[in-house]
């Protein structure tokens, strides 16, 4: 299979802390890969790097071969990536659709046209007329997944789908991303929540201190000691979750 | 539904109408130049302040900067006019010169600025307003002190404040619908997500510097048009009237009284508060009343009417047209959408696939797994 998303010895400091410290991480194209790993360890620096919210200090960073190290986010957003956030980030002033137009790159009727299409593949299009700032955090969740499928990404990164939602909504987005995965589209996910994590996704990276510790097929990785260890010995089997959400 | 709809913009329309029909009419019935001076102050700044508005109502950006632009427009026209022996009626083809003078100096001045938020980007527009203000009051080519004089315009006494009315007319009108066609193009709402979320806003590709820039020179032109015209009806600028602090307090107050980043909100704010300050400066010899009135105007607008007048007045409206509703309607009564996590409209083609992936629709398992809160 081919790597879509690769980065490669990524090193990033916040002052005297070590957010990523030679971070090799790489994601198929076609796949769901997870990125798993205590708090703090680094998940979110590594997503920001990729997405060009932050900067690395050293390594690279490549989309489809190409390089893109250090990219300002609305050109990575061009070239195929798009994330959600751990805190839900909509444009609470705008309704539902004016959210999802400012994702796209025209204000015409087929943007709108295609912009209602992904609300209703998401599920929240009764909503559309209504500012995105009334919405629950559900249905937030839902509004940030469909406005960064508005320009037809290649890869997706959600940092924490799954987190602060109801069961029966952790269903109907693991159904999404499930259903946008057969359609072609490569997703890298940031989550704490190991069923989803386990169930979803095709390769598991885990991250301790900032540095890969183990990567590798869910099976493999719920019982690899290094990540038990960087758990600090918490149960990984979805069937007994012991960690910390 | 579609009926309510066309009745309220058929009164809009009609509302528009009666609206152009006084304002062309103002001069005819009000004859008085004291009254028309009123006017045409108040159509000064309905256009400045539509035009701050396009920029840091839209995108969140509070400058107090705009005198820079008002100053200049002002300045560029009397200096041009003075060097360029420019006589009667033929200064006001320097108008457009105006209007570029605001638009070049946006630009290294919006790229400087525009490089920080908030309270920084205050800062610095105050900063820079300063550095004009004091480059007006020492170089030799301002006339220093003293300032720049208008040439004589050959205009009779009687009709010179009504052709000055309908030229600022003119000039509001051009403000408003370029603020009105800013707001419903893509470029407006960008400008609002940035007020919004401007690092979400990049992340959805959104050029925000871009964006930002673009805003602030239009801005920044409309403001430059208005001060040569104004300068010409005032027939002389100097430094203090030029660059007035003032000024920019006063477009801001209006703005927050009427409505930050809605179209109407800061006209009624300009409505109301330049014909009063107008009148206080020229009633009482303290000519610090109507600053003392406006400061603490503007702290009871922060503290009892923090979203202005248009947007309060519309949430009364909505509450009263909804009063005795149930917040959630019952269940024989609420769309698809409202219930399930599909919408009214099937999100499946005829043949039952995903219009998004091509693929057959997901199982029932989701459709009725609750509704989406």
């Amino acid at each position: 299979m081919t790597v879509l998303l690769r980065t490669e010895e990524v090193h990033k400091a916040y002052g005297g802390v070590q957010a990523l410290d030679s971070c090799t991480l790489e994601v198929e194209e076609g796949t769901v890969a997870g990125l798993i790993g205590p708090n703090g360890s680094g998940k979110t620096t590594l997503f920001n790097v990729i997405t060009g919210y932050a900067k690395a200090d050293t390594g690279e960073v490549y989309l489809a071969g190409k390089k893109i190290t250090n990219v300002t986010p609305d050109r990575i957003f061009a070239l195929g990536i798009g994330r959600t956030f751990q805190l839900t980030r909509i444009f609470a002033s705008l309704t539902v659709l004016e959210n999802m137009l400012v994702a796209s790159r025209h204000g015409n009727a087929a943007a709108r046209r295609r912009a209602m299409e992904q609300l209703e593949f998401v599920g929240i299009a009764g909503h559309h007329a209504e500012l995105a700032g009334t919405l629950s955090y559900g249905q937030r969740k839902l509004l940030e997944l469909a406005y960064v499928l508005v320009a037809d990404p290649a890869v997706i990164l959600l940092d924490e789908p799954a987190g602060g939602v109801n069961l029966s909504l952790v269903n109907h987005i693991t159904e999404r991303i499930r259903e946008l995965n057969a359609a072609g589209k490569t997703f890298l996910i940031v989550e704490h929540n190991m069923e989803f994590v386990m169930g979803l996704c095709d390769q598991v990276t885990v991250l301790d201190s900032g540095a890969v510790v183990a990567s590798g097929p869910p099976g493999i990785i719920r019982t690899d000691p290094r990540v038990l260890n960087a758990y600090l010995g918490e149960d990984l089997d979805p069937e007994n979750p012991g960690e910390d959400e | 539904m579609t009926g309510t709809v066309s009745r309220q913009r058929a009164a809009a329309g009609l509302a528009l109408v009666l609206l152009a029909v006084a304002a062309i009419m103002f001069p005819v019935v009000f004859s008085s130049p004291v009254i028309t001076n009123y006017a045409i102050y108040a159509l000064i700044f309905i256009a400045v302040v539509t035009a701050w508005n396009m920029f840091s109502g839209f995108s969140g950006y509070i400058s107090l900067g705009q005198a820079v632009f008002f100053g200049s427009g002002a300045y560029a026209v009397g200096i041009a006019a003075r060097n360029w022996h420019i006589n009667g009626v033929g200064v006001f083809a320097l108008l457009p010169l105006a209007a570029a003078v605001g638009a070049v100096i946006a630009v290294p001045f919006g790229l400087i600025a525009l490089r920080v938020r908030r309270h920084t980007f205050i800062v610095i527009t105050i900063a820079v307003f300063f550095i004009f203000q004091l480059m007006a009051y020492n170089f030799s080519f301002t006339g220093g002190s003293v300032g720049v004089a208008a040439p004589f315009l050959p205009w009779s006494p009687t009709t010179f404040n009504d052709r000055f009315y309908y030229l600022m007319l003119g000039c509001a009108v051009v403000a408003v619908v370029v603020a009105v066609l800013v707001r419903r193009a893509r470029f407006g709402l960008q400008l609002r997500a940035i007020r919004d979320d401007e690092d979400r806003a990049r992340g959805l590709g959104v050029r925000t510097m871009r964006v930002k820039l673009s805003a602030f020179v239009l801005s920044a032109t409309i403001t430059g048009l208005v001060g040569g015209v104004w300068f010409l009806y005032l027939t002389q600028v100097q430094p203090p009237s030029g660059f007035d602090p003032l000024f920019d307090l006063s477009l801001v107050l209006m703005a927050f009284l009427g409505g930050l980043g809605t179209i109407s909100g800061p006209i009624i704010g300009a409505l109301l508060i330049e014909p009063a300050q107008l009148y206080l400066t020229i009633r009482y010899t303290n000519g610090y009343l109507s600053e003392i009135l406006l400061g603490a105007l503007f702290l009871a607008i922060v503290i009892f009417l923090p979203r202005g007048i248009v947007p309060t007045a519309g949430e009364w409206v909505r509450r009263i047209r909804t009063r005795g509703r149930p917040a959630v309607p019952p269940a024989s009564q609420r769309a698809p959408a409202a219930t399930g996590l599909r919408s009214e409209e099937p999100a499946t083609s005829d043949e039952g696939r995903s219009r998004l992936t091509g693929r057959p629709e997901a199982s029932g398992e989701t459709e009725g797994a609750g509704r989406i809160t």
